[in-house]
């Protein structure tokens, strides 16, 4: 959309200049000006990013431990090889990416389900949307300190009234399931997040097309896969996109049920592990940028090739 | 508290906040206190404590020192335990001159008392017959000198003891001795233990304040250390497995539930809520259980914490007032350093706030007072008992580098403590075996200790 309307100028332009040289100059005053009102907000966003990032850089390549704050040294890349070497990344990476995958999935279906649900007509339908979005609206933190408390605890929690009232054995999330507890605590906080989004795919679907299908004798469910479904799938790639952006950068949950143990320990909860506990601002920092290189690395891959949306002439 | 030592520091992007933390302390080289107090009038002591009741409560009597002292005014810059370690590390280490008094632990003290970092307090506190230093609790002097120096006075310190439910045992024909042994304890947890209380609550979140605050203690008695004197780790030994596998069958066979979500408060709340019959904890949880609000109160029985190899096996920790040696009021600051460690000062938090709230666990005269042996009369005696009885200098079977029962003090402990309890936590939970804990547990703290080998 946006390219197209701005090479409309310069194509009437096309006309009006006569010569190549003429054009060529008309086109690059165009592009200056058109850089320079962008120039402000470019310089902001280096600032904002770039410069930190840098200082990152910096850090990680510093033997620099808070609790050796006179032993201050160049370090060449020592960092980055006891990060790579000490056997904790891989793990994180590994954690990370699971926790991320399964969350977000559970998210889109669970969230699938209750848009499908909501979108239909009904009394107090307001009510019952504003009430399935709270679990969006709760700080993390506190989101987990409910789920420790009022639903694992194996003693006061209501996960285990129900299993205990069932004359099941009573189950000891956090020490025996600490994936799952995890993965429940995001599922639980997306859901609502992926719910709206796809719930402004349903609303903003054409039910004419819908009549015709029904017109046509394709039942409900066909109706579902064959029409809506399609429809949704920009929405779902965006929730994805979203969902997993966040939920790479998980933290609460894992500092307040797990501690890392049982393979939870994703990136963000092992960065800071060495930032704070560690005190190693030099390996921590190293973390960090061997992170975001990894991250970069699988964005682009995944953005290019899985997502439509991002896709030049995609289906829409 | 030792309690709320793994407190959550909430945040995410840690790299980010790393460089926040760096920039704060850089910000602080530049602000020292400048012209204050050069002049003899008007003195500005700023102090950082930790945000603990009775820290708070010093807050609340600041006044008193300020009107008995005129032109002095106290600031208290009151943190959560791992913001207070890291802001005053920065300030102390860089000589930036921020605070004139710190809060520390006992874990810190002799480290920074090395460092050459804070004031020796002996001359200043020796001379003052009326401050009587010899009436401070002699280990928890122990934890604070470094090189016969008293680099900081104890504000508060609590140990370790064993609290069991008296009902509870009373009706399953159980009796604890004062002086129990592990075994002992681990039978009568077995005892009582039911599908609806268990037995005995002990830490097993994982973290170096958290699961091993108790679970050192246990080693140590067991005749285990971290540690020989020589910094050799000694992690891999008969006695480790033995103490480790003691501590697990014990939490497998009538422990809580659910042993990686629980720590001080989520115990504290068991015992009241009579879903736990015995607890090995800090000594402060007694005046929790014995609080006006509490369901339990006056049914708890106390006991030493329990031992078996050693004679007593309770840790020590202690919150404790410092004067960096950066600080530009020095005569000042050892002044209402000497002001809020004094007896006076017990007696006035006594009158004016109520005598449950005195800091407990400082000075052996405290447990003199009438007023307060009655408000405390349940725990006071125990705690005295066990705070004067144990052996910071050697609290296991051999002799240990290090001053202190159930930290090591050297820097890297905290790490060292908290990769450990991660992998001690996966035995816990049966997701690996425990020589595979403590080999990988081994090689972690030998890399620690190879940085203090002389």
């Amino acid at each position: 959309m946006t390219t197209t309307t701005t090479t409309q100028p310069s194509e009437l332009e096309d006309v009006r200049a006569s010569t190549a040289t003429d054009k060529r100059r008309v086109q690059r005053t165009e592009l200056w000006r058109n850089r320079g009102l962008l120039l402000p907000a470019v310089i902001f966003l280096i600032l904002l990013t770039q410069i930190p990032f840098l200082t990152t850089i910096g850090f990680s390549l510093t033997k620099w431990n808070l609790l050796y704050p006179n032993d201050r040294a160049f370090a060449g890349f020592d960092n980055y090889t006891s990060a790579l070497t000490s056997g904790d990344l891989w793990p994180s990476i590994r954690a990370t990416v699971l926790i991320t995958a399964f969350s977000v999935t559970l998210a889109v279906l669970f969230g699938l389900l209750f848009a499908v649900l909501l979108d239909r007509p009904f009394r107090g339908r307001a009510l019952a949307r504003t009430l399935m979005i709270t679990p969006f609206l709760i700080m993390p933190a506190a989101a987990s300190l409910i789920w420790k408390y009022s639903m694992f605890d194996t003693n006061i929690g209501m996960l285990n009234w129900v299993f205990r009232t069932l004359h099941l054995p009573v189950v000891a999330w956090s020490t025996e399931h600490p994936m799952a507890t995890v993965v429940i605590v995001l599922t639980w906080q997306f859901t609502p997040f992926m719910m709206l989004i796809l719930l402004a795919g349903l609303q903003g679907q054409d039910k004419g097309i819908l009549e015709a299908a029904q017109v046509d004798g394709a039942g409900t469910w066909r109706t579902f896969t064959w029409i809506t479904l399609p429809h949704l799938r920009m929405y779902i790639e965006i929730g994805v996109l979203l969902g997993s952006v966040i939920i790479l950068q998980v933290f609460d949950p894992i500092a307040i049920l797990t501690k890392g143990t049982g393979g939870t320990k994703t990136l963000a909860y092992l960065l800071y592990e060495r930032a704070f506990i560690g005190l190693d601002v030099g390996q921590a920092a190293a973390y960090g940028v061997v992170t975001v290189v990894l991250t970069i690395i699988v964005a682009t891959i995944a953005l290019k090739s899985v997502f439509k949306v991002f896709m030049a002439g995609g289906s829409r | 508290m030792l309690a709320n030592k793994r407190m959550l520091a909430l945040g995410t992007g840690a790299v980010a906040v790393a460089m926040t933390v760096a920039a704060c302390s850089s910000g602080a080289v530049q602000s020292g206190n400048g012209s204050t107090g050069a002049a003899g009038g008007a003195v500005t002591l700023k102090v950082a404590t930790v945000n603990n009741g009775q820290m708070k409560d010093m807050e609340k009597l600041k006044s008193e020192y300020e009107k008995a002292n005129p032109g002095v005014t106290v600031n208290f810059q009151v943190m959560e335990e791992g913001d207070l370690r890291a802001a005053v590390t920065a300030d102390v280490a860089s000589g930036a001159g921020q605070y004139d008094i710190v809060t520390i632990g006992a874990y810190e003290t002799p480290q920074w008392g090395a460092n050459g970092w804070l004031v020796d307090l002996t001359p200043e506190l020796q001379s003052d017959s009326s401050y009587d230093v010899n009436d401070l609790l002699p280990p928890v002097r122990d934890v604070n000198t470094f090189d016969n120096k008293l680099f900081a006075v104890p504000f508060y310190g609590e140990s370790s003891i064993l609290m069991y439910n008296k009902e509870v045992m009373d009706k399953a024909g159980v009796t604890i001795p004062q002086n129990p042994t592990w075994q002992q304890v681990a039978d009568a947890a077995k005892k009582v233990n039911t599908a609806d209380m268990a037995g005995i609550c002990m830490r097993g979140k994982p973290g170096w304040g958290d699961l091993f605050a108790p679970l050192t203690t246990v080693v140590q008695t067991f005749g285990g250390n971290w540690y020989d004197s020589s910094w050799k780790a000694t992690v891999d030994t008969p006695e480790w497995k033995q103490a480790v596998s003691f501590y697990k069958t014990m939490l497998d066979q009538s422990g809580e539930k659910d042993p990686v979500s629980y720590s001080f408060n989520e115990c504290l709340t068991a015992l009241k809520e009579g879903k736990a019959a015995m607890w090995a904890d800090a000594s402060v949880a007694a005046s929790m259980l014995e609080a006006a609000d509490s369901p339990v109160k006056g049914k708890m029985g106390y006991a030493h914490m329990p031992v078996d190899k050693t004679k007593e096996s309770g840790w020590l920790w202690s919150w404790n007032l410092a004067i960096p040696t950066s600080t530009k009021q020095k005569d000042a600051a050892v002044k209402f350093v000497k002001w809020a460690t004094s007896k006076d000062y017990i007696k006035l938090v006594g009158t004016k706030i109520g005598w449950s709230n005195v800091p407990p666990g400082s000075r052996t005269s405290t447990y003199d007072i009438p007023e307060y042996k009655d408000a405390a009369k349940a725990y006071a005696p125990i705690t005295l008992d066990v705070m004067s009885s144990v052996n910071p200098k050697q609290p296991g079977v051999n002799p240990q580098g290090w001053v202190g029962i159930q930290y090591v003090s050297i820097p890297e402990f905290q790490d060292v403590g908290n990769q450990c309890a991660q992998l001690v936590a996966d035995y816990l939970a049966n997701r690996g075996t425990i020589d595979d804990a403590l080999s990988k547990c081994q090689s972690i703290a030998q890399a620690a200790g190879d940085k203090h080998k002389k």
